[in-house]
């Protein structure tokens, strides 16, 4: 199957909080501002995993959020992508050795894309919503 | 009424009514780009290209479409279909451009007054056969935006059919009447300024016809998840997507019927084959208008109310509006209180 072009050009995110300072949570806030403005490549965020095409994850996985984020990944219809956005989601960073914390993002769901960055910048966030259609691209034609 | 007959009409309706379908989705998904870019522009962003919402579409009815574990699937399915096939319904009745509209009778307005309702009460159905607690407090607030908007809603409609009927007698709720002859010319001043009310009545209660800004309370994102359409993606939403682009274009359809229905083809005197087409472009310009003041512009300017204080606005002021509008109108058919405006 290929996908059409109408994917790539509408990407819609659910974003999730899984423990972190909202440090990335804020970038991800300033990516919609009128500054950088994703929603003129169609990149928009939606209320609900049933919408979304990409799981925009931050924060290191706190017990809590386990469950949670498994169930917000099965909730998305496919074709999907998983997004990690910081270095706690995507290695533990600082916190790496928190007895609270489960781990990294890709040891409960798999990861297409990893941001780092403490935050990363609104730039690099963009930039990773496009890879991850680069991803599905791929994912798409091997299948 | 001979056969022939018979089968051109039932012909020329299902021929009609395809192309109608075809018109309202392109021109509602149209019109939800050019909104989607005035409102970018208005907080200084260069926003979607006006295309966006054609790619939006089609990449949602590529996606795969999910029926929850705990929802009732005939329902859950069902719902988008009967809300874009009931937009699409009401479109029938309303005139186009120049045209008359497709499917006419003599109690249109009351007609179209109902239809409106059946998207709205299928996103209801949706969201509790969803069997999500977000869909379900999405689906009860929805029901509770219906009874507010209802209410001045009627009343406006109401008012314009008497009126109609004091004037010309026969089909008062016709909407090819309406067409014909405009409201205006048939009041004084004192009637002008209770049309002005009642238009500016209809243009507040179109953003809660298509749940949208600042009456979008059923469908709140950041608060409740999309409501009613929480548990709903690829085809489904899709559809439920068209539904509220067709419904757009009604609304601003019906607002553009009722109140402002010239043609530049008959002003300007053009005749022949340009007639239609600048009718149609005319239309489309008053079109854009009427969605600009009455959902960009809202969307923009205000933030999204509370249930209780959508009830409040739709119940007591914009009801009070609607009623004064309707008493400054009977006023004017009284020979003490009509000062003709001499047109």
């Amino acid at each position: 199957m290929v996908l059409p072009k109408s994917f790539k050009r509408s990407l819609w995110v659910f974003h999730i909080n899984t423990g972190s300072c909202n440090g990335c949570d804020i970038e991800i806030i300033a990516a919609l501002t009128p500054r950088y403005d994703v929603e003129r490549f169609g990149i928009k965020l939606v209320g609900s995993p049933r919408h979304a095409d990409v799981l925009l994850i931050t924060g290191p996985v706190t017990r809590q959020m386990v469950e949670k984020v498994k169930t917000a990944y099965q909730q998305m219809p496919e074709p999907k992508a998983v997004i990690v956005v910081g270095n706690c989601g995507s290695t533990g960073h600082t916190f790496h050795t928190s007895y609270n914390l489960v781990g990294p993002v890709d040891t409960i769901i798999p990861v297409d894309v990893y941001v780092p960055g403490c935050p990363p910048r609104p730039e690099a966030i963009i930039d990773g919503v496009v890879k991850a259609w680069l991803k599905l691209e791929t994912l798409e034609a091997k299948r | 009424m001979s056969l022939v007959e018979t089968m051109e009409i039932v012909l020329w309706a299902i021929l009609g009514t395809i192309g109608v379908a075809v018109f309202g989705i392109f021109v509602g998904l149209l019109y939800k780009g050019i909104d989607r870019k005035l409102v970018a522009h208005m907080q200084a962003r260069y926003g979607p290209p006006i295309r966006q919402p054609f790619w939006d579409m089609v990449k949602l009815f590529v996606k795969e479409t999910v029926v929850p574990e705990h929802a009732t699937p005939w329902l859950f399915n069902l719902a988008p279909i009967i809300a874009l096939a009931a937009s699409i319904a009401t479109l029938l009745y309303l005139p186009i451009g120049g045209f008359q509209p497709i499917l006419s009778g003599e109690g249109d307005l009351i007609l179209v007054l109902y239809l409106l309702i059946i998207p709205s009460l299928a996103m209801v159905i949706g969201g509790f056969a969803s069997g999500s607690p977000y869909a379900t407090v999405g689906a009860q607030r929805e029901m509770v935006l219906m009874m507010s908007y209802e209410f001045p809603l009627a009343i406006t409609i109401i008012t314009i059919a008497w009126q109609l009927k004091n004037t010309f007698a026969d089909h008062p709720f016709s909407l090819a009447t309406i067409f014909s002859q405009p409201v205006w010319g048939t009041v004084g001043i004192v009637g002008l300024l209770g049309f002005i009310l009642l238009l500016l009545v209809l243009l507040l209660v179109t953003p809660g016809e298509i749940s949208k800004m600042p009456f979008d309370a059923p469908e709140a994102e950041t608060e409740i998840a999309g409501g009613l359409l929480v548990e709903y993606s690829g085809r489904n939403l899709g559809l439920f997507y068209l539904a509220d682009a067709v419904k757009t274009v009604v609304m601003g359809s019906l607002i553009v019927a009722i109140f402002f229905p010239y043609n530049l083809s008959t002003i300007l005197g053009i005749g022949g084959i340009m007639a239609p087409v600048v009718d149609v472009v005319f239309y489309f310009i008053k079109l854009l208008l009427v969605i600009l003041f009455a959902v960009s512009l809202v969307r923009v300017a205000v933030a999204r109310l509370k249930i209780d204080q959508i009830v409040y606005t739709y119940w007591i002021p914009l009801t009070l509006m609607s009623l004064i509008g309707l008493l400054l109108i009977m006023f004017d058919s009284t020979s003490l209180f009509h000062i003709s405006l001499g047109w």
